[in-house]
């Protein structure tokens, strides 16, 4: 494979909204296209990634240990857990609906919050392993980010059509609220970390771009030309 | 204050997951150019064009107030009905304490897609009639942003899931609703595979025309 050219090498920084790429803008000067402030790299990507990685990790306690449903039949009542729900659902021998709700309530959010959590101390130790594992690992993490949701959808569902008067009754509680916000911070978190630290050395992840050089940008060298 | 004049190359691209430059070639109908560094599209033409794209962009609205307007399921327990439309949804989540619940059900499946339905509907018009559209880059802006957010596809299958859910206990009737959303589902995928870059091409090259 021939080497590989870098934007940030050469000035050149394409725009995250709409693509445009610019030569040797200053940071923060706007795209002449679309007018988003551009950036080499997102700034403070790292630590708002970790504000949203750590208070969705904290979250996940509650979200799991809180019940998400309260139900009332005749004179029992009990309360589900995340877990107890897909334990419930395998004991009816709905197999394949607990394997549905297995994996986008538990293994989803796990894998996601661990996925993250190596993203962020791989790139903040330095490490240059497995980039193009890990810019795969990143795209996936974007793309089943908001699957999680769906036990909030199937709560509210439950919780509207089961009004029995006295006889039956579902109340969502407390714990599908934290739930559903760990799939937010999740989601921001992910959406905050920039895939392109992945690729960088370590001395440049601390500054970002060099200042843009006083001299004529069209005497750069062509950074494609051979 | 006069701002110094960036200069561009809209003859490159740069790959946003790995930051490496490739030169843009010029693609077929449906092919997408991948990044051979990390493998991430860069750029694609889309497959379907501008008419195209605005005949789907009208079907989701009618499917969207469809999907609305009829209700999800009707559940059969002890001689009562109940209904379910999607804003009895958020109605009763509200009053149930879980107002959180409630505002993510309806952002992220009433207002976030009707807004990008609206707001595709906008820019695709404004591209297609080369229209001067003032809020065109706004618009352009809140499509990115919020597509993220809109969630009608993990939305259907919590609903499939929550009536599988309950046939044991009750008597669980899909409803037009549920359907429409289904077709709704199929509409915004089909339009989410327009990428938003492409529009900014082709917004200027209707405007140099």
């Amino acid at each position: 494979m021939s080497r590989i050219v870098r934007g940030i090498e050469h000035g050149l920084i394409g725009c995250e909204a709409c693509g445009l790429v610019l030569e040797r803008p200053a940071q923060g000067s706007e795209c002449p296209r679309c007018g988003t402030a551009v950036h080499a790299r997102r700034p403070q990507s790292l630590s708002r990634s970790w504000a949203f990685l750590v208070a969705a990790m904290i979250l996940y306690v509650p979200a799991n240990l809180l019940p998400v449903l309260h139900s009332t039949k005749l004179f029992e009542s009990w309360s589900d857990t995340i877990l107890s729900g897909v334990v419930a659902l395998w004991e009816d021998g709905a197999y394949d609906l607990a394997i549905i709700v297995f994996t986008a309530s538990i293994v989803v959010p796990l894998l996601k919050m661990g996925a993250l959590l190596l993203l962020l101390l791989e790139v903040q130790r330095g490490g240059r392993q497995l980039p193009r594992e890990r810019a795969l690992l990143y795209r996936v993490l974007e793309y089943i980010g908001h699957w999680s949701m769906l036990d909030v959808f199937a709560v509210a569902l439950l919780v509207t059509l089961v009004h029995f008067g006295s006889l039956a009754n579902v109340e969502p509680d407390s714990g599908i609220v934290a739930f559903g916000a760990v799939v937010v911070l999740t989601m921001l978190a992910t959406m905050s970390f920039d895939p392109r630290l992945n690729w960088d050395p370590p001395r440049r992840r601390a500054t970002p771009l060099p200042a843009a050089p006083a001299v004529n940008p069209d005497a750069a060298k062509d950074p494609l030309s051979p | 204050m006069p701002r110094p004049a960036i200069k561009v190359r809209p003859e490159l691209a740069i790959c946003e997951h790995c930051d490496s430059v490739h030169r843009r070639l010029p693609l077929e109908r449906g092919e997408a150019a991948d990044c051979k560094v990390c493998g991430a599209t860069l750029y694609r033409r889309p497959m379907l064009d501008l008419d195209a794209m605005l005949a789907l962009a009208a079907a989701a609205l009618i499917v969207f107030v469809l999907a609305n307007a009829a209700p999800l399921v009707t559940m059969e327990s002890g001689g009562t009905t109940t209904r379910g439309w999607l804003l009895t949804l958020v109605a009763t989540t509200w009053t149930s304490g879980v107002g959180a619940v409630s505002a993510i059900v309806i952002g992220t499946v009433f207002l976030f897609p009707l807004a990008q339905i609206t707001l595709y509907f906008y820019v695709l018009l404004a591209c297609r009639l080369k229209l001067p559209a003032p809020q065109f880059v706004n618009a352009m802006h809140w499509l990115r942003r919020l597509r993220p957010w809109s969630m009608v596809q993990v939305f259907l299958i919590g609903t499939l899931v929550s009536i599988i859910k309950m046939s044991h206990l009750a008597s669980v009737q899909p409803e037009p609703g549920l359907w429409a959303f289904g077709v709704l589902t199929i509409l915004l995928t089909a339009l989410g595979t327009f990428e938003l870059r492409e529009l900014w091409v082709l917004r200027e090259e209707a405007q140099q025309a």
